[in-house]
């Protein structure tokens, strides 16, 4: 027990993380058929070494050739980068002043204000989404407010459009931006502002120039932690966006539920993932570089 | 000449507590004025109500015919040394020293920053980080760096605070060359008696926020106002007993030693209980005589110190008295000692 708990870890990673994705990736290789399970080939156990070669041979990029060759599943990848990185900088630019505010409010009111960014997951996140469709919706709650206000005349179509994505995106991914951004802030020592400000400089410039560059390892914690699931959001795009809103999410749950094709939702997931890492393999070697020279 | 710093009821509230408590001060400019007192006494806050972080409850701060009691920092003409040093982690050196120099252009703020470097003797260490420098190389670096704006007004929170032993006596030399250079006016706040007044043309005593006593540190040594005062500044033997008359600047004072006259410039008057507060070092062992006052006792303990000796010696009523002595007198353990001082090297205050 006691050599088993140095490589517990591995272990549950190899488990959890490790097969499933070979599984995946497998699947992506194999051929749809009309069985159980939806695919071919299956390993035989029982034919030995030569059901291994049969198994193997049978496997190819055919799912993978599908994806190049048809431009839905190009376009959706690229809308889903898109909408996951507008999404990402309207976060930054929402999260920052208010992890901001938060990291600068008293010490005693902190805990409850950190606790108020948490309290929505108390609640479950599908029926969160399905509240924006009543606020959203023509006839809802927004639309009804700006009538009132007197602001326009008829009805906004909001709901079904990129609009709404993109308003349930922020709505959902602000408080895994929020959190990590006021870790770093709380923690940064408000002798470097005042400095700032005792050096001349104005509020703005001191936020600019001294906390922002610091709260930078927080900004980019928390613009992936949000970029990477939205990539592959579903239920915002299904429940709030249009027919034609296109999102990786989407596409995969379509070949897998409604085409039955696993092995070509397999494919997709696999492309989905390539995504999301390549450029966080980037952007994290970027910022290494950057912290060694940057100066 | 009209004073440079003027502090007027100057009041600071947190809470219920009064961190800084209806201080007024004058300074001249070109003056080390040295806030001393133990921690939590306010020296730090009343540093920064002058540098503008924290806004005054009552009182005002004018600097050189200005007012900047509203003034937010960033807009007032003095520059803070902070004690941790607040450099800038992700910024040079000399980005540090150059980050107030904005409105100078880049080739003036160039020459200013290596200017500033070779007056900290820092020359070279412009493009290194602040976190790959010594402690003593990091506080030259913030003093460069309040120094860079040329303040009107320098203020230094525990300046050598972070230094050890050795480093600090040195950089209080050099801290004090570079001030009579500029002749900026410095304000250090400091909780160390010995660097005070080292530095410091006056020292400025603080304590619960109030500000105690301030002059020259001769005085304060010398001339203390209460036991406070006179115990933060060295050790002292404060006999009790009670005021009987005045006799010019001299102060005949009833004590269980016997009658003691001493200087009471500040003394209460006839019948009042009082303190008479003398140095160790200003008793001698020589016969008393004229107007020398005398104690009688035996020597208890006698500590040999190579250039002088401790003596703790008891007293007719049982009290103890310490006295250091030049090397040299030889007293024994046990022995009868008539210890004598001059009225002056001793003064009268409230009890």
């Amino acid at each position: 027990m006691k050599r088993l708990l140095p490589v517990a870890p591995y272990l549950w990673l190899a488990a959890f993380v490790l097969l499933p994705c070979l599984i995946t990736l497998k699947i992506s290789l194999s051929s749809p058929a009309t069985a159980q399970p939806p695919y071919l080939p299956v390993l035989d156990w029982s034919a030995g070494i030569d059901g291994w070669g049969a198994f193997l041979e049978a496997l190819d990029f055919a799912n993978f050739e599908t994806l190049a060759g048809d431009s839905l599943y190009r376009d959706a990848a690229l809308s889903s980068l898109l909408y996951a990185g507008m999404a990402t900088a309207i976060l930054v630019i929402l999260g920052t002043p208010v992890a901001h505010a938060l990291a600068r409010s008293p010490a005693r009111l902190q805990p409850l204000l950190v606790a108020l960014v948490i309290v929505p997951f108390w609640s479950s996140f599908l029926i969160r989404i399905y509240a924006w469709i009543a606020i959203l919706k023509p006839e809802g709650l927004l639309n009804a407010g700006l009538i009132w206000a007197g602001l326009i005349a008829r009805p906004l179509d909001i709901l079904n459009t990129p609009a709404a994505v993109m308003i349930g995106l922020t709505y959902a991914y602000l408080p895994f931006m929020v959190l990590p951004l006021y870790a770093v802030l709380s923690r940064l020592d408000p002798t470097l502002t005042e400095a700032a400000a005792d050096l001349g400089a104005s509020p703005a410039r001191a936020f600019w120039t001294v906390t922002l560059p610091l709260a930078r390892p927080g900004i980019v914690a928390g613009a992936l932690l949000c970029f990477i699931p939205m990539v592959g959001e579903f239920i915002i795009p299904d429940l709030l966006g249009g027919s034609d809103t296109l999102m990786l999410g989407r596409v995969l749950w379509s070949e897998f539920f409604s085409n039955r094709d696993w092995p070509l939702a397999s494919a997709v997931a696999v492309l989905l993932l390539v995504l999301i890492v390549g450029p966080i393999v980037l952007f994290r070697d970027a910022e290494r570089e950057r912290g060694e020279v940057g100066r | 000449m009209a004073p440079f710093l003027t502090l007027e009821r100057l009041t600071k509230t947190f809470g219920t507590h009064d961190a800084v408590a209806d201080v007024s001060l004058d300074m001249p400019s070109g003056e080390i004025l040295c806030l001393l007192g133990p921690s939590g006494c306010g020296k730090s806050t009343l540093l920064r109500l002058i540098a503008g972080f924290e806004a005054p409850t009552g009182g005002s701060i004018h600097l050189d015919g200005t007012d900047l009691t509203g003034l937010a920092p960033h807009r007032r003409p003095v520059n803070m040394m902070f004690q941790s040093y607040a450099l800038f982690p992700h910024l040079s050196v000399a980005r540090n020293i150059g980050y107030g120099l904005k409105g100078l252009g880049r080739a003036a703020a160039s020459a200013r920053v290596d200017e500033l470097l070779r007056l900290v003797r820092l020359e070279g260490f412009g493009n290194r980080a602040p976190e790959t420098l010594s402690g003593g190389q990091r506080q030259r670096v913030a003093l460069a760096r309040a120094l860079a704006r040329e303040p009107k007004m320098l203020l230094l929170d525990e300046p050598l605070g972070a230094l050890d032993r050795g480093l600090r006596e040195q950089t209080q030399g050099e801290l004090r060359a570079i001030q009579r250079r500029l002749g900026t006016a410095f304000i250090i706040v400091t909780h160390d008696p010995s660097e005070a007044m080292a530095l410091a043309d006056r020292i400025g005593v603080m304590d619960k926020g109030r500000l105690v006593q301030i002059g020259r540190p001769e005085t304060l040594y010398e001339r203390p106002v209460n036991r406070f005062v006179a115990g933060l500044l060295g050790d002292v033997n404060l006999i009790p007993g009670t005021v009987r008359d005045a006799d010019g600047a001299l102060v005949r004072v009833e004590t269980a030693l016997g009658p003691v006259l001493a200087l009471g410039e500040g003394a209460p008057a006839a019948g009042a209980p009082a303190l008479v507060a003398l140095r160790p070092e200003r008793l001698s062992t020589s016969s008393a005589d004229g107007d020398r006052n005398a104690l009688d006792g035996h020597v208890e303990a006698s500590t040999y110190l190579g250039d002088r000796i401790r003596l703790q010696i008891r007293m007719v009523d049982g009290s103890t008295i310490r006295a250091t002595l030049p090397a040299g007198a030889g007293l024994a353990s046990g022995a009868p000692v008539r210890l004598s001082f001059a009225p002056d090297a001793a003064t009268v205050m409230a009890a």
